[in-house]
């Protein structure tokens, strides 16, 4: 056990695997970074923000993979490779790039199951970076987590921390489904500690980081470290909070979502994803359903306006849920 | 280099199964039995079974929603894709996937695809596996003319020669994507869009069956012994509509009935297999007795079979939740 | 003249502890406490617990308030003589607090000590020495599906005056994950390896549950390393067993089930929350650790009874052994502790599940120390 940042974990899991297993592999557009350079270093960047950094050197290239920027096919040929005998982590770089290989993901990957009658297996895991407050501006800073989670076929892992980052990426690689796993850009200095050894979390269990009487908070993401702050500072004026951090979007934990509505009676969502049909919707829709006896008070939402992400600092803060809003929203008075 | 009769056989009896599977499903079709979709491959008989003829279970290929032709060379069960068609639950996908997704992994078959350009890039993956496993297999994509315009397909050439992958890219020009012909919306040609990736190009003749199975021979055995992609353009005529029900009022009226009267694969495989005395027409009369026979079952036994039940709606969905 | 002035701090629960809310104060200013008297109840994250004075004396003053959460170390209140000004306590308070602000509130002793990874055979094992380095170390073996965090309301306690030992055995915690056939020699064997390789020749011994097996075991195997037993409801005393609650602790992959098993450990079922069973969980997760549990049910509880006899070993033994068991243990029966022979000193305890240590800390704590005290005589 010892302190790592989020980026490290990410690494770790996948070091770990690859040892673990010879059939995961790695693509994806600079994963190694340096490919046909005039350097000769191989691995120059190792993933655009350092997080494969040193995978290359320890496996070789017939398992870190450099591909053309071309998600289309990359994205494809993960999902080719899945149904085939390998167990392929692509890296997507940016979520935003998704419109460039929908199809893969949406109509093949996520389907092959299901229209081939139960016969496939499609052990893929793309992964992305999300989110806003980077100022990377409206094509490099959106949290598609809904986007993923409407369709059948995929789960959708989005890690609050280190620790879980590494448990729950482990988790995805071992998985025999396609999962898109999403890191927040924000976090990759993020630390705690974290085992050294592999380990996994499965998916579909909520984890509640704190346990209150007076207000559930669900948070998913890089949002779960700001409701914490602002569960922090409620309870120094006597409001008790239960932060709730579903893990993976699909499969939900619907079961802790509702018992801990009906212990509190008080429901406020902090998701960072645009705000028609985004997981606030779809967990307010759950709640509504199921535990309306339970509200004491109308559920409420943290979450951007409805707009592409901006750029300018100010206007991203504006745009951008934080633990002033949660805290503002989730006081019951 | 000769072709066994035992492949010969093997063939004759894949093309004359994909001819009357169709041309029954045509029939069917009429009837308003089939649910759905269904795009037929008559006429385009031996492109399929010539280029599998050169495969193995283990080698895997990608089809199109044009995909009875290439399930059945590549031997994907018949009575299991009629069934499949009618929807029932005995069907190789149980009734779940339907005309347009056929698929059986066990074959080494990774679907027909409902999306055009949706096969070329998971045949790079494919391709890919088999490099990794080191299993010395090759993978196939058939995509039109159509397809050949995807972007999907043109960034697949280019990643499949980056990474000098065992695959092999079959275009199959009926001339018609949908309604639209070929000299309508291919730039260029299909040969200098290989040479633009550096990746061997062969073309043949897709009504002759032993033209394709050579060519297909040389593209395959190139792939598999490790030189990289090569694209195979196959030139052919599809006799039916895009899909059932398609007038094609886009084609000449006599287009499809010269092609049928002229460039017959089967009825030139005939005339070959005579004219070399490489096999006794008697035998090929055989099979096609068996053939009809069996066609007839599998549509007997689909349509009296089971549909799918309730609890299948949910099932499949994941490995696991 | 200067009077003894004690502070009463946070105290440190487990590892992880960084702070703890005080629950409430259960003695008033102006009582008069004993050390080892709990004064306070102190809440954290994943237990609550008694706080027990360190001294004796006069509550003088309550420096925290219940309710108020604090960092660990902080002062909450001082005892002291009775004869000792208000001015003096009011100094000492002042004095307390610039010097934790220097330090930066850390407790400089046996708290601080952090567990590392040690090489003993075949096995890498997570220990945790804290206390004074003279004397027969007090060596604490945890039961199955457990870890060394299970004394964390003892080892600190315990380690005031004497060195304790605490570890994860093999398989558990965040030792190495290879148990051989998983029985009970073979971890007796492992210990014997960690007190080589710690250069301890002869410790008094505390085991729990399985625990309390291995320690048999040890002391049959290994008897020269044995100065004194004591034994909280061992295994190895009878063949009853609850198997499925432990196969439940084992295969529980969800909070709340987790949660669930891990409450037929207790008497009262509150003291098992949601926290105690993530970080259990945690452990569990890690690769290898579920096999590691399942050889050792195999080998140790395979056909629903404990498939070992250690009686024999204590009605042997020639050395100071305690023992102690709570009424309502639900894994391992009390009647475990019936015919014992004369020589043990038995503790039983009503109201008590399977887990005394956390159960009764103070009551435990305070009866091991005086039974040490009579072993070192003895000895």
């Amino acid at each position: 056990m010892s302190k790592k940042s989020f980026r490290q974990a990410i690494n770790e899991a996948l070091r770990q695997e690859m040892r673990r297993d010879p059939t995961v592999v790695l693509m994806g557009e600079d994963v190694a970074g340096g490919q046909g350079g005039s350097s000769g270093v191989k691995d120059a960047w190792g993933g655009v923000l350092g997080v494969t950094k040193g995978l290359l050197t320890e496996f070789g290239e017939s398992r870190v993979l450099d591909t053309p920027i071309s998600e289309a096919s990359y994205i494809g040929a993960a999902a080719g490779a899945a149904a085939t005998g390998l167990r392929p982590v692509a890296e997507l770089m940016f979520v935003d790039f998704v419109g460039c290989c929908l199809d893969q993901i949406m109509n093949q990957a996520a389907k092959f199951r299901y229209m081939f009658g139960g016969k496939a297996r499609t052990p893929l895991v793309i992964r992305a970076m999300y989110g806003a407050g980077f100022n990377a501006a409206a094509q490099h800073s959106q949290a598609l987590y809904p986007l993923f989670t409407h369709i059948p076929g995929l789960k959708v892992v989005v890690p609050s921390s280190p620790y879980e980052a590494k448990g729950l990426l482990i988790e995805a690689i071992r998985d025999d489904d396609p999962v898109i796993f999403l890191e927040n850009k924000v976090m990759y200095d993020d630390e705690e500690e974290v085992p050294d050894e592999a380990y996994t979390i499965p998916f579909g269990e909520a984890n509640l980081t704190r346990e209150g009487n007076d207000v559930t908070i669900v948070a998913i993401g890089r949002m779960v470290g700001m409701a914490n702050e602002a569960a922090d500072r409620l309870a120094k004026q006597g409001i008790s909070c239960t932060v709730l951090d579903p893990r993976t979007t699909f499969p939900l934990d619907e079961q802790t979502i509702l018992e801990c509505v009906e212990d509190t009676g008080r429901l406020v969502i902090v998701d960072e994803s645009s705000p028609r049909c985004n997981m606030a919707c779809d967990i307010s829709a759950l709640v509504a359903e199921q535990a309306f006896g339970a509200l004491k008070a109308p559920i409420r939402r943290v979450v951007p306006p409805h707009t592409p992400v901006p750029f300018s600092t100010p206007l991203e803060k504006l745009y951008m849920p934080n633990a002033d809003k949660i805290e503002l929203r989730s006081n019951p008075s | 280099m000769q072709i066994s009769q035992e492949t010969l056989l093997r063939s004759y009896r894949a093309m004359r199964t994909i001819r009357v599977f169709e041309e029954r499903l045509h029939r069917e079709f009429a009837t308003g039995e089939i649910p759905g979709f269904v795009h037929l491959y008559c006429g385009e008989e031996a492109s399929a079974v010539g280029v599998c003829a050169n495969l193995t279970e283990q080698d895997t290929i990608a089809s199109t929603h044009r995909g009875h032709g290439h399930c059945i060379a590549k031997g994907v069960d018949v009575g299991g894709m009629m069934a499949e068609i009618y929807g029932r639950k005995s069907g190789v996908c149980r009734g779940k996937g339907g005309s347009m997704h056929i698929a059986d992994l066990s074959k080494g078959m990774l679907g027909a695809n409902g999306i055009v350009g949706g096969g070329p890039p998971l045949i790079c993956g494919a391709a890919l596996s088999h490099k990794v496993l080191k299993d010395n297999g090759v993978a196939v994509a058939f995509y039109g003319d159509g397809a050949s315009n995807e972007g999907t397909t043109l960034e697949s050439l280019n990643l499949a020669t980056v990474w000098q992958l065992p695959a092999v890219f079959v275009v199959e020009d009926n001339g018609y994507g949908e309604a639209t012909g070929a000299s309508y919306a291919c730039a260029g040609n299909q040969k200098d869009r290989a040479a633009g990736f550096g990746m061997p190009y062969m073309e043949c003749n897709g009504s002759d069956f032993f033209a394709v199975h050579d060519a297909a021979r040389d593209a395959i055995d190139h792939a598999r012994s490790g030189k990289g992609p090569v694209m195979l353009h196959v030139h052919l005529e599809r006799w039916y509509g895009h899909f059932e029900g398609d007038s094609m009022s886009y084609r000449a009226s006599n287009e499809v009935a010269d092609a049928k009267k002229n460039r017959d694969c089967l009825e030139s495989f005939r005339k070959r297999v005579e004219q070399d005395k490489l096999l006794e027409l008697s035998a090929l009369d055989e099979i096609d007795a068996a053939v009809a026979d069996e066609v007839e079952s599998a549509v007997q036994a689909a349509k009296q079979a089971p549909w799918p039940e309730e609890a299948d709606l949910l099932a499949d969905v994941y490995v696991k939740i | 003249m200067t009077h003894a002035l004690t502070a009463l701090t946070m105290p440190k629960f487990g590892l992880a502890m960084t702070e703890g809310k005080l629950a409430s104060w259960t003695v008033s200013v102006g009582d008069t406490v004993r050390e080892g008297d709990e004064v306070a109840d102190i809440e954290t994250s994943k237990i609550t617990s008694g706080y027990e004075s360190p001294a004796s004396g006069v509550l003088r003053k309550q420096v925290a308030q219940a309710g108020e959460t604090l960092p660990v170390g902080a002062l909450l209140g001082v005892v002291a003589d009775a004869e000792a000004s208000d001015a003096e306590i009011e100094a000492f308070i002042a004095s307390f607090k610039a010097d934790t602000e220097e330090e930066g509130g850390e407790d400089a002793d046996a708290a601080s000590a952090e567990p590392r990874l040690v090489t003993a055979g075949e096995y890498t094992l997570n220990v945790r020495d804290a206390g004074r380095r003279d004397g027969v170390p007090l060596l604490l073996i945890h039961g199955f599906g457990g870890d060394l965090t299970n004394w964390m309301l003892n080892q600190d306690v315990l380690a005031r005056h004497h060195r304790v030992i605490t570890f994860d055995l093999p398989g558990h915690g965040a030792s190495s994950k290879d148990v051989g056939d998983g029985s009970v020699t073979i971890l007796a064997e492992a210990v014997s390896e960690l007190l080589k390789a710690l250069n301890v020749p002869r410790a008094h011994i505390m085991g729990h549950s399985l625990g309390g097996a291995i320690a048999l075991a040890l002391l049959r195997d290994y008897p020269d390393t044995v100065a004194s037993l004591t034994l909280i409801a061992p295994a190895g005393l009878g063949r009853e067993v609850n198997a499925q609650g432990l196969h439940d602790m084992v295969e529980a992959d969800r909070t709340r089930d987790m949660q669930n098993a891990l409450q037929a450990l207790v008497y009262d079922k509150s003291l098992v929350g949601r926290k105690m069973a993530d970080n259990v969980l945690k452990v569990r997760r890690l690769d290898g650790a579920r096999d590691a549990l399942r050889a050792i049910e195999a080998a140790c509880f395979g056909n629903g009874q404990q498939s070992f006899d250690l009686r024999p070993v204590l009605d042997a033994a020639r050395i100071p052994v305690t023992l102690f068991w709570g009424e309502e243990d639900e894994i391992l029966p009390v009647t475990g502790a019936k015919n014992t022979p004369d020589f043990v000193v038995k503790h039983l305890l009503p109201q008590v599940g399977h887990m005394p240590q956390l159960e009764k800390t103070a009551e435990l704590n305070r009866l091991v120390e005086a039974f040490l005290e009579k072993s070192q005589v003895a000895a």
